[in-house]
């Protein structure tokens, strides 16, 4: 089995702070990281590779400073990195970098593309549906679980915010991963002490099956009107109290709101 | 001169950092207070490399340096001294006496089952009467023909309830004094060795410290490490080495001591302020990052020698001299700073001021350590 994994390096956005001046992220010393969702989808990958035997291809938009998070693959134990760099690229909203990526897909020999749900930068959740619809590949998203069955079909678990389906795919496919789902692997030792022997593979757009008025900004629909962060919440109460309290007292708060 | 991690230590760096949070840091303070070896970590280090940090590819190992091997060292001694402890005793004490003195039958038999963390390693100098003295070895090895009888005892040895391989230094001629020490790989299990009564410690409590008994203990002929009588020299290079690692584990712990100040200054009030605010904590703790800071470098700069097979012996013990004081000195301003809270159980710089101590004495005191610095300034 074939399995290409897209991987985006984000901020880690648990350390980014606030300009309280001009309300912008400040992402100077912010340091860079395997986007937790994509690197959920990678250990699945990795995963079945472990459990049935696969060649695990992770595939990257971005600019050169993503060779780290693709040794970081390398060391978890992936066979192969490309990176898509070029200017061209640059500007790209959701649209035109899904569009990218299914021109290097296409160049590929695969089975099954696995992606994060969301990037925590952009928490679109847009690439990876829209990378299947430019490849008219079926998708699932939230995935939790992946296991081969012995038919060679894909069953695989969908966590929706309030139910489990568990389904059942044929054929090429699409998954979107949680971060929550699984806890991914350290890199080893010896994966890391061999990282920097390997090859990642950087590919130009002219290298892809693309339209090129289709890329980076140009092929970009999306205009940004505004950006500002997430206003924060006010932090909530916390008691520590048995069920039976913790019952009355939120009840009690309830009918204070006169909600019931 | 190039101060940078390179970027395959940056990598390891990001690894054994995640790793010690999320693995060993949760826990430390469990370890340190039921007395309980952590083998589940020991276990998790294994299958990921730890164990074997910088053993060569053909032995099993992963191929790293001493550089990383150390590194690993002060990150998990940054969080869980116990834990850096056992990964320093079996790399430095037993791992690389056999691959520095070893013959190739015995790395191969030795090394890959120690590098994959299968086997914990064990060194055994300290006797009753021979400790800074180590000369002093009452512990005999007589050749019986096919094999070696070892008789005697070893004390204060770290991981010895959970080693399986080793390296124990032995009497073989008296009338030649330290000429007359040889070095042996011993094996769990072997007829006659049997491990005696656990230490209670003040600190790095859950790292096992037991006795050696060795009583009519059959060692079989192919296992003398080394050349006859080549023992006290193998055992003075091998805690060269192993130095370096109790300096990182030092540093680690005078590292781990720093964040939890600094996060603990922050936070708590007193007289309307954070108590970070006051220019007392500020120039206190400018000294102390300072001095951890110097220490770091000793420490890299002795394990750079090691990395490229230059002599290392002094730097190795002004890096640990300088460490361990560092560590002391830290710890205990750092239990100062938090006040009362800090001499309670509920913060981990109460645990990391007892773990300190140790690092001025085992493998060499501070006094040692002192007297391989002027051996070599007035040679």
């Amino acid at each position: 089995m074939n399995i290409i994994v897209c991987i985006k390096q984000v901020p880690d956005t648990t350390e980014i702070k606030i300009d309280p001046v001009k309300g912008t992220l400040i992402r100077e010393g912010v340091p860079s990281i395997m986007n937790p969702d994509d690197k959920g989808g990678l250990e699945l990958a990795l995963q079945l590779k472990d459990q049935y035997g696969a060649n695990v291809t992770v595939i990257s938009m971005g600019p050169p400073q993503a060779d780290v998070m693709l040794r970081e693959a390398y060391a978890m134990g992936v066979d192969r990195a490309i990176l898509l760099s070029d200017r061209k690229f640059a500007g790209a909203d959701t649209l035109a970098t899904s569009y990218a990526l299914s021109g290097l897909c296409r160049m590929l020999d695969y089975d099954l593309i696995i992606a994060g749900r969301q990037a925590i930068d952009g928490d679109t959740a847009q690439v990876g549906p829209e990378l299947a619809e430019h490849l008219g590949l079926p998708q699932i998203t939230y995935v939790a679980d992946i296991k081969l069955m012995d038919n060679g079909h894909l069953q695989v678990r969908k966590e929706n915010e309030d139910s489990v389906q568990v389904l059942e795919v044929e054929g090429k496919c699409l998954l979107t991963v949680l971060a929550s789902a699984v806890k991914p692997r350290y890199m080893s030792v010896s994966g890391i002490v061999e990282a920097y022997d390997k090859e990642v593979e950087v590919w130009s757009a002219d290298k892809i099956d693309v339209d090129e008025n289709l890329l980076g900004l140009k092929g970009s629909p999306t205009k940004v009107f505004q950006s500002f962060p997430k206003a924060l919440k006010a932090p909530g109460e916390v008691h520590e109290v048995s069920e039976e309290e913790a019952v009355e007292l939120i009840v009690n708060k309830l009918k204070e709101k006169h909600i019931i | 001169m190039d101060f940078s991690y390179s970027k395959t230590e940056q990598l390891f760096l990001q690894m054994i950092r995640s790793f010690a949070e999320n693995e060993v840091k949760p826990l430390a303070a469990e370890v340190d207070e039921q007395e309980r070896f952590p083998l589940e970590t020991v276990e998790k280090m294994g299958k990921l490399g730890l164990m074997g940090i910088p053993v060569p590819k053909q032995y099993g190992g992963a191929g790293g340096t001493v550089q990383m091997y150390i590194m690993a060292v002060e990150e998990l001694s940054r969080v869980c001294a116990t834990t850096g402890v056992v990964l320093s005793a079996h790399t430095s004490l037993c791992m690389a006496p056999i691959m520095e003195h070893g013959t190739e039958e015995q790395k191969m038999k030795y090394l890959p089952k120690l590098a994959s963390g299968e086997w914990i390693g064990a060194f055994g100098l300290t006797e009753p009467n021979a400790g800074t003295d180590a000369a002093m070895q009452q512990t005999t090895a007589v050749d019986a023909g096919d094999k070696w009888i070892l008789n005697g005892s070893k004390i204060f040895i770290t991981n010895a309830s959970y080693a399986n391989v080793f390296i124990v230094m032995a009497m073989t001629d008296k009338s030649k004094g330290t000429k007359g020490i040889s070095a042996f790989i011993v094996e769990k299990g072997m007829p006659g060795f049997s491990i005696g009564k656990k230490e209670l410690k003040m600190g790095i409590r859950g790292s096992a410290t037991c006795e050696l008994i060795f009583e009519n203990c059959e060692v079989p002929k192919e296992n003398l490490l080394g050349a006859l009588g080549k023992g006290f020299s193998i055992a003075m290079k091998t805690l060269d080495g192993g130095r370096i690692g109790i300096a990182s584990q030092a540093l680690g712990i005078a590292q781990g001591a720093m964040d939890e100040t600094v996060k603990y200054t922050k936070e708590r009030k007193q007289f309307g302020k954070a108590i970070a605010k006051f220019q007392n904590t500020q120039f206190q703790m400018a000294d102390l990052k300072t001095k951890v800071e110097a220490a770091r470098l000793l420490v890299r700069s002795a394990a750079w020698k090691k990395d490229m097979g230059l002599p290392y012996t002094a730097d190795a013990a002004m890096a640990k001299l300088f460490a361990a004081e560092t560590a002391m000195e830290v710890t205990t301003k750092a239990v100062q700073f938090h006040g009362g809270y800090g001499y309670t159980r509920e913060y981990p710089v109460e645990r990391m001021m007892r773990d300190a101590k140790i690092t001025e004495i085992y493998e060499g005191t501070s006094e040692v350590q002192r007297m391989v610095i002027a051996g070599h300034l007035f040679k």
